[in-house]
């Protein structure tokens, strides 16, 4: 180790300044403004995650007098099949009103009625839960107000590459590379919120680009890898995230926008097949099966509606949260009065915004190394959106700085220091080798051809082979420079994400969540032997393992009839409309 | 094995005529997501140095001149 290598020391450090990064700093200095806390961004915090160009909406307010908390607890319990800690879920709900509010305090504007009440819309399956915020673009900036306001430091350009612990397994650091100089950063620290998102560079576009994904590109999953090497269990990642999305511009329909207004999605007759536009596997399977059937594809149907619903349509989803969508359908001369939008399904990923997969946290936001914390697409909580992750960024906060003043880690390992060193720098040492852009494509090539639902075993085994031989590969990876450096290390975690898809695929016998986990081996849903959650972890020989967790009794029951809301997705024939 | 440079086509357009990065602007490379922009030693302009870009357009929304434009990359269109 030389020069290039820089020691820093922080009471806390939040990795990834996107949506529940932000918060979970903020919280924690505001708790304790005496400590040090740092926040590191791979990209720039002004417009870095999911909502670097704000948000057009909240998907899942629970807002009294619309919905209550046990209502959506029990929403979310039937939207994923009953495998969910309701206990978690509750902890969203209880306080997602609340951080309405504190946002709203802070500037963030929400559709309000006439009377000054929140403007809630109806799209899920039972209850009330979608908040318009036509005025949602400049989220970020309140956001970074409140930064700089609670003094927090932010070191933006940074990836984290690993965390490293202390001899008793306590986390005691973080390890980072500047993206653009040779720099590395070793810091000391006493917790650690993991909040950098989803694993959205998992599955390829067809598209023929790396980072046309749906997800924004700089989450590849390297907060999982991390997690996943320091020793935490993540859950559920069989639950892979597939979402409906504008076909080849590959962002979001955006369903909860058009659906209060009277937009749906439809079929290739312009018929309604699905009861509600929700995201859930059963829908996406019911999407699926309209795709590739007679009827297909699929469409997002708005040519019926009134020219001013048009416009406010259009106004909000051209210039919120991805607007360049405006221009794609400008250039295809798609007119949303004139055509329906074509659709189609995204690549896979992980992502617990969406879907339900992600580091294994408590309703305290701990996951199971101690002094690590994981909050937003990144963590476990089942479809938190962009709410829960301010709410469990704010939960993290509290959490971590509460742990701290019970007692702190020691130093980091020197050993784990020193191979952390070697690995960050490898691909900048190889003239000849392979570039990152290659490696990684192959590796998701690989990943759309044996993991992509529907799921079949001997497929599984293929790709897992494959993704050995590439892992013997990754020291030949080579980086020109130091943005090259990043997107090498970015391969490495996406490998290693590949391998947790393929691996948590294979141990769960069962078809569960719709498409997400349809296995074609083993057709049925057997809550007999896999009612239960399903444990990803590094054992202690180092080998990749898996264990089942029982779902903990629930603290809202469900009943009988609520049960399969979410299976009875599909219109009949002649009852559409 | 050995490497090449393949040519591409990229979605990024700044404007030379605009740009003020001679005057010591960075905004569009400060906020892209991606860190796929430069200033291009050749023009002393911003350019897009990577061919990695998610179509976002904090880089067109914040430039202080207008300088750039985000087209939808040649395969989506
Ligand atoms: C296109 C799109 C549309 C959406 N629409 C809605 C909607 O309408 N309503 C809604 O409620 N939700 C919506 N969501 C979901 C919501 O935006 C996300 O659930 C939420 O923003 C996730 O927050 P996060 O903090 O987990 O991730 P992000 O906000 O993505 O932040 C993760 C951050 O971590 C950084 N990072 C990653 N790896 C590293 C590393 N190694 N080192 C340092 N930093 C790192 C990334 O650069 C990024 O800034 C949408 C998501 C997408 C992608
Ligand atoms: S933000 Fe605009 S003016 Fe500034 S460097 Fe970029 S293109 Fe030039
Ligand atoms: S559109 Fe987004 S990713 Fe592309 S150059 Fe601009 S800021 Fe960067």
């Amino acid at each position: 180790m030389d020069d290039s290598l820089q020691r820093i020391e922080y009471d806390l450090v939040v990795i990834g300044g996107g949506t529940a990064g932000p918060m979970a700093a903020v919280t924690a200095k505001l708790r304790n403004p005496a400590l040090k806390v740092l926040l590191l961004e791979k990209a720039d915090v002004h417009r870095s995650g999911a909502i670097c160009m704000g948000m057009d909406g909240l998907n899942n307010a629970v807002i009294p007098g619309h919905a209550t908390p046990e209502q959506y607890v029990r929403e979310i319990t039937v939207a994923n099949d009953g495998i969910v800690e309701q206990s978690s879920l509750l902890a969203y709900a209880e306080r997602s009103s609340g951080m309405i509010r504190q946002l709203d305090g802070w500037g963030v504007q929400f559709q309000k009625t006439g009377s000054g009440d929140y403007d809630v819309r109806k799209v899920h399956h039972l209850g009330e839960y979608v908040l318009p915020m036509p005025q949602g673009h400049n989220v970020k900036k309140i956001l970074y107000r409140q930064l700089k306001r609670a003094r927090v430091e932010i070191e933006n350009r940074y990836q984290a590459t690993r965390l490293l612990k202390d001899a008793d397994g306590r986390i005691a650091g973080v390890f980072a590379v500047s993206t653009r100089t040779e720099q590395t950063l070793l810091i000391k620290t006493g917790a650690v919120i993991l909040a950098t998102g989803a694993a959205g560079r998992l599955g390829l576009p067809a598209s023929g680009y790396l980072f046309g994904t749906y997800e924004n590109p700089t989450n590849s999953g390297d907060g999982h890898a991390m997690a996943y090497h320091a020793g935490a269990e993540l859950a559920n990642l069989e639950c892979f995230q597939i979402n409906p999305l504008i076909k080849d511009y590959n962002g979001p329909a955006c369903a909860y926008v058009t659906s209060p207004l009277g937009g749906y999605t439809a079929n290739a007759h312009g018929q309604r097949f699905i009861r509600c536009d929700y995201w859930s596997g059963q829908m996406m399977l019911e999407f699926h099966h309209e795709l590739e059937g007679g009827n297909g594809p699929v469409f997002l149907k708005l040519d019926h509606l009134a020219e001013d619903t048009i416009a406010e349509i259009e106004r909000v989803l051209h210039t919120n949260e991805r607007p360049s969508r405006g221009r794609f359908h400008e250039r295809r001369g798609t007119d949303y009065r004139e055509q329906m939008v074509e659709m189609h399904i995204s690549e896979i990923g992980f992502c617990s915004g969406h879907s339900a997969s992600g580091i294994w946290i408590d309703r305290h936001g701990r996951t199971t190394v101690p002094g690590l914390y994981a909050a937003g697409d990144a963590a476990s909580v089942p479809h938190n959106y962009m709410l829960g992750a301010f709410v469990y960024g704010a939960i993290c906060g509290e959490s971590a700085i509460d742990d701290l003043a019970a007692g702190r880690a020691g130093t980091p390992d020197e050993d784990e220091i020193a191979a952390e060193f070697e690995r960050a720098n490898q691909a900048l040492r190889v003239a000849d080798g392979i570039p990152p852009g290659q490696m990684e494509y192959k590796i998701r090539r690989l990943v759309n051809d044996y993991l992509q639902p529907p799921k079949i075993t001997r497929k599984m085994q293929i790709g897992l082979e494959r993704f050995e031989e590439i892992r013997e590969e990754l020291p030949g990876l080579s980086a020109a420079d130091p943005h090259e450096r990043l997107r090498a290390l970015e391969v490495h975690s996406i490998l290693d994400c590949a391998e947790m898809a393929a691996r948590a695929s294979l141990y769960r016998q069962e078809s569960r969540w719709g498409l997400y986990h349809l296995r074609v081996d083993h057709p049925q849903r057997d809550d007999d032997n896999w009612f239960a959650h399903s444990m990803l972890y590094k054992d202690a020989q180092g080998r990749m393992v898996s264990r089942k967790r029982p779902v903990e009794p629930y603290v809202i029951p469900i009943e009988e009839r609520e049960r399969d809301a979410y299976r009875r997705l599909r219109v009949e024939v002649g009852a559409a409309h | 094995m050995p490497i090449t440079v393949n040519r591409v086509s990229v979605p990024v357009v700044v404007d030379d005529e605009k740009c003020i990065a001679d005057k010591g602007c960075r905004v569009c490379i400060e906020v892209c997501p991606l860190d796929v922009l430069r200033i291009n030693p050749a023009s002393g302009k911003a350019h897009m140095r990577y061919d990695e870009c998610w179509y976002c357009l904090p880089c067109e929304k914040d430039c202080p001149t207008g300088a750039v434009t985000v087209n939808i990359p040649y395969l989506l269109r």
